[in-house]
């Protein structure tokens, strides 16, 4: 995690920088609460006139019995949305529908003709309401209904307008997927829908059939009887022809579409739910080729008994519409479910928060070198969000996509947008989408054309104003940067080839090197010096291609590093992808005008914050309580790790509490942390397993190259251990025994004693190498006033992450490992030591930045498998000594 | 050590009452700071037999012999075909013209002798059904003949046809010569028996083209003179007080025998000679012909297998599951107190009595320098059956813990990586299209 949003989140300049001119001086009044509502906990919720409190979906029907009724919401919660009103908000969305249901006769034609409409997105807003949305508009089929068709819609609803208007791409590219979801399995089951009906259908042919041959003989040919059952027989032959024919449309729904939602499939469904898809879609050739235009109705469900059908139906409003669910498989309908909780959790929180996880995505993307280490949720088999993410931002894809999928993606997101006709963009000025634009549909262009007339009818309704879509000059300078891809891609990823992005981001750490003088004032300090998010060091700022083979690489900075600006808070939010890209390419010390750019540094804070303030209190509290249980010796284990299950960041931000509590409650938890960092195997050894996985949890926050399983760590061993097992593992939990096999225990313990450090947490002691550097004081600072778990996480990930990136430097410069002309080895050994000094590591810490090296190299020269080759376990020889509280 | 760990008072006592001394965790000297499990056996590892610059193999009881790679850690081959425990294996190299080729043969206790190929894994011969299960295997790479001993003395040539055989007798600390009389008809036949030995000899070496040096049971090192079958030198290792019998040689009976059995002799061909005496090491000059270092307690168990490397350093590893590194310093100091016991030293036919305390017989002896331990590997949990040494590119031990660890100096491991490294990064043109593979 590059930047902690939590942390980033919470301070804003215009709030209190102008309170606080000079953070040095306390004002008398600090105690009193600015916010005037005291009541409400969230100070941040500007929007406080908005009648829910978080954002939520909303799927509406414009229903033909009772008009626009709100079906449900994700998440189902009522207090979700409040008093806010969903029945007059529905009434709102689908007012502004479009939909050409014109289904019917079309001139020309003697039979009604289903129409495959495009789905439409549009964002509007109702300020009184203080509610704003992003609806998606569909159609599904009904043989019932008015049309055979019911419009829906699917509306993303937030307070924050911000929201919308600059997520507009991402919420549209999601919502498309989930509505391509619904409408296949719709299709499908209105195809069983006419296949049943057909049947009742032919069923009441014969009957009618028989009755005329019936009449024909008792009253003869021309009475009256049997002229209306000869009528009657025609009306259904007439209704069967209808039918078939509708079916055949709708089994020869456009191929391409379907391709589309095939490959769109794997990548909107999480892995586990992959054997579903088959299920979800199961309207694909194969069943195709059961197109009954014969007339012979092949039998997919051959226990269905036909009906006969009354002449008249009653086309009376007493008749009970389908529900949603009715109207699609129940595959595909939980699919999409799925898909829209999804939808609704992945857009959860602040703007800023988004932003902040959408650019540490990117970073994490350009890095996949070194995100073995400490990252936990990066690249370990997580195709989707990769994807999703460099679709979505085509102008911030790597040049080469590893998986290849950036092309499409992109073209398939520029085609969505394009589809949303109420933008108003120049879509010529963009010219890949030209050609998928919506023309594409080849069947029905007269439709299409109708659709647009139609659509221009939302703009008569004053009530409800439609912002302005995507505002232009957002989308201008998007496809600016979009235009302008080609050049700086080549520029990032030949000269800053090597460029480490996320050290920058990573000197956020510097509030709290600032915190621990002013307790209380931790977040909320300000002072003169303005440092955005995009301050970098000089010396990481080398680029590293022009000192590779190069002679005579001269440090300019013979500073060490951290001696570096100390009083810093970020005040600045993290800047949207369009524009903190543009901050990323450029040069980073030009952070300071891509932010007088940016209008996201006037980004009001809404008030969906609150409640992911609340959710981490909650988790906070529940784990100190259970951090408590276990020091008064109790057996439970706390979020065990491992056990075949991936390594969450959630596990991780818990961890993260526990090893907080370690920092405080141990004075030695920086050696134990250098022992980790350093590649040297620490063992906790103790009586009591909860208290000893306890431990482990905390520390295994530090384990470099954790795995996604946390492969390298055993919370709870009762064996002697062996030296493969040292290999193995990095962090191990052992059982202190008093037996004949305790002692074979504590033999291999100090047998192994030069390879292992060791962490008695009955006896609390710590026996390891020496440590005296100040490095690991910043991680692991025991005054920190950081009070909370995932706070401290993020601060971590933000310090390993620098030492990651001066990892990362130092393994791939050339002239650090490869004597330059006829220099011997000791030159280079030298250079080698002068640049671990530049870099303000000592002897000590140099380990860590060797170790860290070691696995890059390993890791860039195997990959990530090493199948076959034994992994090898390197170590020093260096005397321990005994810490004690 | 880990007394606070191990809380008893006395395993404190116990460790601190060790005789055997204790390095410590920091040595500069020792260069290996890397190591790589070769996991691959399922039994005992007894035998390692170097192929070439970057190969070797490996053997046990499985009956399994293994390939590996030295540079890597691979295993290459895996040749299977004994059904028992290999009790000998030696590498064949030979040398056509110009292309050398490096065969293995293998001796194993289902009385069965093979010959392998390594580069292709194939069993190239095999002889089955032998009267005795062969114990050791010696080639005479400049005669192209081989012999294997057990209770059967036999030549063979290349071709593995049985050229002669000779019953063997065994008799305790008797000596059999056995020369090839004839390079056209091989035939052996005893030479002459050296009877000089007491006990069971243990060891024989060839020193270079006119000595062989031999050691026995009780501890006595005979050093022989090829060419008129004479005895150069005569060395008895000694511990409890000395009493003399009418020879001059030193008998002793109230130590336990296996505490001075010679284990294991190496030489390096001119002048010096390693033995390995119980869990003790002595170092002998054949030309001052006196012991010039020696260290009584070097491990705390039977010396398994020794090596002499240059620049008088040595390397011994022994049954508790250490390798040790020591260095010949010209210190003219005892290496340790020689209260308990005591090394004496006296050329053969050097008649004198022991009289006087040793302590006071010690200065008297030359003894030039001390071996100072300068490093110690600890990896394997069982004892170590055998070493070998690539140089630079490391040590490779074996196990009665199944075990094959390749040691090796992190810092050469690590600017081998980074070349690696560097030439990957050539070839994929920089870091971008790296991670594709």
């Amino acid at each position: 995690m590059i930047g902690s949003p939590d942390v980033v989140a919470l301070t804003k300049e215009d709030d209190f920088g102008e309170v606080y001119p000079d953070p040095s001086v306390l004002p008398e009044d600090f105690s009193v609460p600015l916010f005037a509502h005291a009541a409400n906990a969230n100070p941040w919720t500007k929007t406080s006139y908005a009648k829910f409190s978080k954002d939520f979906i909303l799927i509406s029907e414009f229903s033909e019995q009772v008009g626009p009724q709100p079906l449900l919401t994700i998440p189902e919660d009522p207090k979700v949305c409040g008093t806010f009103d969903l029945n007059y908000f529905s009434l709102r969305i689908m007012s502004v529908d479009y939909q050409a249901s014109f289904v019917g006769h079309p001139p020309g034609s003697s039979y009604p003709k289903l129409n495959f409409v495009e789905d439409s997105k549009v964002v509007l807003g109702d300020s009184k309401e203080g509610a704003f949305a992003y609806v998606h508009h569909l159609t599904l089929y009904d043989l019932e209904a008015r049309g055979f068709v019911r419009p829906f819609c699917m509306a993303y609803i937030s307070a924050d307008e911000r929201k919308i208007m600059q997520q507009f791409q991402e919420l549209s590219s999601k919502f498309s997927r989930a509505s391509e979801c619904l409408k296949s399995g719709n299709r499908k089951a209105f195809a069983n829908e006419l296949q049943k009906k057909l049947k009742d259908l032919e069923y009441t042919r014969s009957v009618v059939h028989k009755e005329t041959e019936l009449q024909k003989m008792n009253n003869g040919c021309y009475s009256t009887q049997a002229i209306e059952k000869a009528n009657e027989l025609a009306n259904v032959e007439k209704s069967i022809y209808e039918h078939k024919d509708l079916l055949r449309q709708i089994t020869s729904y456009p191929n391409r579409k379907r391709q589309d939602v095939e490959c769109l499939q794997p990548e909107s469904e999480a892995p586990a739910k992959a054997t579903g898809s088959d299920v979800a879609f199961p309207f694909n050739h194969s069943d195709a080729e059961h197109n009954p235009a014969d007339g012979d109705v092949s039998d997919p469900r051959p226990s269905y008994t036909p009906q006969l059908i009354k002449a008249k139906s009653a086309k009376c409003f007493d008749k009970r519409l389908k529900t949603l669910e009715e109207l699609c498989e129940l595959a595909s309908f939980h699919q999409t479910m799925d898909q829209l909780k999804s939808i609704e959790k992945s857009f959860r929180g602040d703007l800023c928060y988004i932003y902040t996880s959408q650019i540490d995505q990117i970073l994490l993307g350009k890095q996949k070198i070194t995100n073995f280490l400490f990252e936990s949720d990066w690249g370990n088999g997580e195709p989707a969000k990769h994807f999703e993410v460099a679709g979505l931002i085509p102008h911030l894809d790597l040049p080469q996509a590893p998986d290849g999928s950036g092309e499409p993606t992109s073209l398939e997101t520029c085609t969505s947008f394009g589809d949303s006709v109420h933008i108003k963009l120049e879509l010529e000025s963009v010219d890949g989408p030209a050609e998928s634009s919506p023309s594409d549909l080849t069947q029905e262009t007269s439709e299409d054309a109708a659709d647009i007339e139609t659509k221009g009818s939302f703009s008569s309704d004053k009530s409800i104003e439609t912002l302005g879509a995507v505002s232009p000059s957002n989308l201008h300078s998007h496809l600016d940067v979009m235009g302008r891809r080609g050049t700086s891609d080549e520029c990032s990823g030949t000269e800053n080839g090597i460029f480490f992005d996320r050290s920058t981001v990573s000197s956020a750490n510097a509030p709290y090197e600032k915190s621990s003088a002013q307790p209380g004032a931790f977040s909320l300090l300000d002072n003169d010096s303005t440092v955005d998010v995009y301050h970098t060091e000089t010396l990481v700022k080398v680029d590293t291609a022009c000192c590779m083979g190069q002679e005579g690489f001269i440090f300019e900075e013979p500073e060490p590093v951290h001696q570096r600006c100390g009083e810093t808070v970020v005040k600045q939010e993290p800047l949207s992808l369009l524009y903190g890209d543009l901050a990323l390419q450029v040069d980073f010390a030009g952070g300071e005008a891509a932010h007088e750019h940016s209008p996201s540094a006037v980004l009001s804070f809404p008030n969906t914050l609150s409640e992911d303030v609340a959710r981490m209190n909650v988790e906070e509290s529940s784990d100190t309580t259970s951090y408590m249980s276990i020091s008064t010796s109790s057996d439970r284990a706390p979020s065990p790790l491992g056990h075949g299950n991936p390594v969450t960041v959630k596990q991780k931000k818990k961890a993260g509490q526990s090893a907080l509590k370690f920092i405080r409650q141990y004075p030695f938890a920086q050696q134990a942390i250098f022992c980790l960092l350093s590649g040297r195997t620490l063992v906790v050894l103790g009586v009591d397993e909860g208290t000893v996985r306890k431990l482990v949890n905390a520390l295994s926050i530090f384990v470099p190259n954790l795995g996604r399983y946390a492969e390298q760590v055993q919370p709870w061993l009762c064996c002697p251990f062996q030296l493969t097992d040292l290999q193995r593992w990095k962090l191990i939990g052992l059982q202190r025994i008093a037996s004949p096999t305790g002692s074979s225990m504590l033999y291999s313990l100090s047998r192994y004693s030069r390879y292992i450090g060791i962490l008695d947490a009955d006896n609390k002691t710590l026996r390891c190498p020496t440590y005296k550097g100040t490095l690991i004081g910043h991680i692991a600072d025991h005054r920190t006033q950081i009070k909370r778990g995932s706070t401290y996480y993020h601060h971590v990930q933000n310090m390993l992450t620098q030492l990651t990136a001066k990892a990362f430097l130092y393994t791939f410069c050339h002239h650090l490992h490869l004597p330059l002309g006829l220099e011997d080895e000791d030159a280079v050994v030298q250079r080698r030591t002068t640049f671990l000094y530049h870099l303000g590591f000592s002897e000590e810490e140099s380990k860590i930045v060797h170790y860290l090296s070691g696995l890059i190299k390993q890791r860039y020269v195997q990959g990530p498998c090493q199948r076959g080759i034994q992994p090898v376990f390197a170590f020093n020889y260096t005397t321990s000594c005994l810490y004690k509280i | 050590m880990l007394r606070w760990i191990l809380g008893g008072r006395e395993a404190q006592g116990a460790v601190e009452k060790s005789p055997t001394l204790f390095i410590g965790e920091e040595q500069p000297k020792n260069p290996f700071t890397e190591l790589q499990v070769l996991k691959g056996h399922f039994d005992i590892v007894r035998f390692l037999v170097q192929i070439d610059d970057s190969r070797f193999a490996s053997a046990g009881d499985d009956g399994l012999v293994l390939v590996w790679n030295v540079e890597t850690g691979e295993r290459l081959m895996e040749l299977r075909g004994h059904s028992q425990q290999i009790t000998a294996m030696v590498a064949w190299s030979l040398i056509n013209a110009d292309t050398s080729h490096t065969s293995i043969i293998t001796a194993s206790s289902d009385r069965s002798l093979s010959l392998w190929d390594p580069d292709t894994g194939n069993r190239v011969q095999t002889i089955s059904d032998l009267q005795s299960s062969v114990k050791c295997l010696l080639v005479l790479e400049h005669l192209d003949l081989w012999l294997s001993g057990g209770n059967e003395l036999c030549v063979w040539n290349q071709d593995f046809k049985l050229l002669d055989i000779f019953l063997l007798f065994l008799f305790v600390a008797v000596i059999y010569k056995l020369a090839v009389s004839s390079k056209l008809e091989v035939s052996v036949q005893p030479f002459r028996q050296l009877t000089d030995h007491h006990d069971s000899i243990r060891v024989l070496i060839n020193v270079n083209d006119g000595l062989f040096a031999s050691g026995s049971h009780v501890g006595e090192l005979i050093i022989w003179d090829a060419v008129n079958w004479t005895i150069q030198a005569y060395e008895h290792i000694l511990w409890e007080e000395p009493h003399c019998d009418g020879q001059a040689e030193i008998r002793f009976v109230s130590q336990k025998q296996s505490d001075m059995s010679i284990h294991h002799l190496a030489s390096n061909g001119e002048v010096v000679i390693l033995a390995a005496v119980g869990s003790g090491l002595y170092v002998y000059n054949i030309h001052s012909r006196n012991v010039v270092a020696y260290r009584k307690m070097a491990h705390d168990s039977n010396v398994l297998h020794t090596m002499l490397l240059s620049d008088g350093q040595l390397m011994s590893c022994s049954e508790d599951g250490s390798v040790r590194m020591w260095e010949m310093e010209p210190l003219p100091l005892p290496a340790e107190p020689a209260s308990p016991g005591f090394f004496g030293l006296w050329s053969f036919g050097r008649s004198s009595k022991q009289t006087c305390p040793p302590v006071k017989k010690v200065p008297e002896v030359p003894i030039l320098k001390s071996l100072e331990l300068t490093g110690d590997l600890i990896g394997h949990s069982g004892a170590i059956q055998m070493f070998l040494s690539f140089g630079e590119k490391g040590l490779v031990t074996c196990s009665t813990d199944h075990l094959v660890i390749l040691w090796k100096d992190g810092e050469r491991q690590s600017r081998l990586r980074s070349l690696a490294v560097f030439q990957k990064l050539e070839e994929n043109q920089g870091l971008n299209s790296r991670m594709s593979t």
